[in-house]
């Protein structure tokens, strides 16, 4: 099932007035892939984003996000995908178990599921003893790696990760690597973005926005030959330079 | 001293945010305080800006007491906070005269000190701070935290979020405000750009776990690490968790790096053991120690 293609995008273009924020960028994401979508701030990284995950309409070109277009079925899309970003991911004022059950709520799970579902994972993440607490007393660290599971509660074909890890301590930020590399062994697809370069490297294939367009689309290994660089960083302060 | 924070504590509720913290900051520094989201960096920085009181300890910046000298210190730092914090609805220029202004100065007296950094956003300068991207946003108030000609200077993360270009660039500007005498206080939780700082404090949860110049601190890591790849990283990671001897396994961009907990540990054991489970194209080199690898270590508990 690796070769099948759970994004497709094709010319996607977003204006707003005059400012053409994403031009028409072209590119495919297999299932299973671990896709690395990276960009200087204001390249339209954000902008892209949100088109691929139905919150905001294409000026033209087309979408095809684990099976529906984006412009016609944002709401099959946001069905079939899991979201989650650094800003905003869980309720801080309902404890654990609340978030899981709200949450595969929205996602449509059936009741019986859900039940099976929330204590499998507060068993694999270790949350069992703090089930009842409010989210709010975790540690950031915790809260990423649950919001990354309740993301994942109704199987979606892909996951979008907005900046998962920022801010987040070394020991933790590779923890979560590790669950998104499970994650991806099992078949979900994984579409993350990171300023973080060294998390690059843990992608099948990166692509590099600069000022809307996609400049850059290969695997890491791929991608510093070709800019005769000795690490991600260094491939990405080749491209992405500050055109403001 | 510039800065001196003697034993000072800070808890929310039950959280005790800052533990027992004592450390100095000397004249013309670049100092880095490094840790991740939670380890107490914003709330040093609010008690020392005068934002908010201790429970414990005292502390001077520039010579003044925080709490009894506060409107001094006011007058003497320059402060850029975790979030953008200026006007969305100003323009770039009506900040930064708002902040000449609420200083008692203009922008021509001390344009010199924040020239470099505003010409690159003066193109930009009738346009509303809101509308600005990331890196330009970070400009604007690291413009406007100068404009008073402070003697130290604080930033709480002004990289975070932000994109390798744009922080490369910051600490280089960084760099050259050092050279025209300000003290500099720096908050990341970026481990690469300790390695920029003359010193730096390690804090994790609160506490201090160590305070030196980056090159010591490097060599207070008491094991040798390797740099290990395989084609598959996945594997790797998972296999190596299962060889009995492994002390820490660690992924670090395209290799992992390893210890073992064995003092003479031989590579060669560990390479067969790897393609004996069926991993391919391994390879294993000794290599250099980095800020991450040692905060990882004293962080782990």
């Amino acid at each position: 099932m690796k070769n099948k293609n759970v994004i497709q995008v094709k010319n996607l273009t977003k204006k707003f007035g005059d400012f053409t924020a994403v031009d028409a960028i072209s590119f495919e994401v297999k299932q299973g892939e671990i896709f690395g979508f990276l960009g200087a701030n204001g390249a339209g990284k954000t902008t892209a984003m949100k088109m691929l995950i139905g919150i905001s309409n294409p000026s033209s070109g087309d979408a095809m996000v684990a099976g529906f277009d984006v412009l016609t079925h944002p709401e099959d899309v946001k069905k079939s995908i899991g979201y989650m970003s650094q800003k905003f991911a869980l309720y801080d004022d309902l404890t654990v178990k609340e978030n899981i059950v709200f949450y595969g709520g929205i996602y449509g799970l059936k009741k019986k599921d859900l039940k099976i579902k929330t204590k499998a994972l507060l068993h694999e993440l270790g949350l069992d003893d703090v089930a009842d607490e409010l989210v709010s007393s975790l540690p950031l660290g915790w809260k990423q790696k649950l919001a990354f599971s309740v993301a994942l509660l109704h199987d979606p074909k892909v996951i979008f990760l907005d900046e998962p890890t920022g801010g987040v301590d070394p020991i933790t930020r590779r923890q979560f690597w590790e669950m998104i590399y499970k994650t991806a062994h099992n078949g979900t697809t994984v579409f993350v973005t990171t300023h973080y370069m060294d998390e690059a490297e843990y992608c099948d294939r990166v692509s590099i926005m600069v000022d809307g367009k996609i400049e850059a689309l290969d695997t890491p290994k791929n991608l510093k030959k070709q800019f005769q660089a000795a690490s991600m960083n260094d491939v990405f302060l080749k491209l992405a330079r500050n055109v403001e | 001293m510039s800065i001196e924070i003697k034993n000072i504590s800070k808890s929310y509720g039950d959280l005790k945010a800052v533990d027992n913290i004592s450390l100095d900051v000397k004249e013309g520094e670049l100092f880095g305080l490094i840790g991740p989201d939670g380890a107490g960096k914003t709330t040093i920085f609010r008690i020392l800006t005068t934002l908010l009181v201790a429970d414990e300890g005292s502390a001077t910046v520039a010579g003044y007491d925080v709490i009894d000298d506060y409107i001094s210190i006011r007058n003497h730092v320059g402060y850029m906070p975790g979030r953008f914090s200026l006007y969305q609805d100003l323009t770039v220029e009506e900040n930064l005269k708002f902040f000449a202004t609420i200083f008692g100065t203009t922008i021509e007296e001390n344009y010199e000190l924040i020239k470099d950094i505003y010409v690159q956003i003066e193109p930009f300068k009738k346009r509303r701070a809101g509308k600005l991207s990331g890196g330009m946003k970070q400009k604007l108030a690291l413009s406007c935290a100068l404009i008073h000609k402070p003697k130290v200077l604080f930033l709480d993360e002004p990289t975070t979020g932000v994109d390798p270009v744009s922080r490369k660039e910051f600490w280089e500007m960084l760099k050259r405000l050092q050279q025209k005498g300000i003290t500099i206080l720096v908050s990341t939780p970026y481990m690469d750009e300790a390695a920029l700082c003359d010193r730096i404090a390690l804090i994790q949860d609160g506490k201090i776990l160590e305070i030196d110049t980056p090159q010591e601190i490097i060599t207070h890591y008491p094991k040798t690490i390797y740099d290990i790849s395989a084609d598959n990283m996945y594997e790797l990671i998972i296999t190596l968790n299962k060889y009995e001897h492994h002390y820490s396994v660690y992924p670090f961009g395209e290799f992992v790096h390893y210890t073992d907990l064995r003092k003479n540990f031989n590579p060669n054991q560990l390479q067969q053991f790897l393609e004996e489970s069926g991993l391919t194209n391994i390879t294993i080199q000794q290599t250099e120690t980095t800020i991450e690898d040692t905060f990882m270590e004293l962080a782990r508990t």
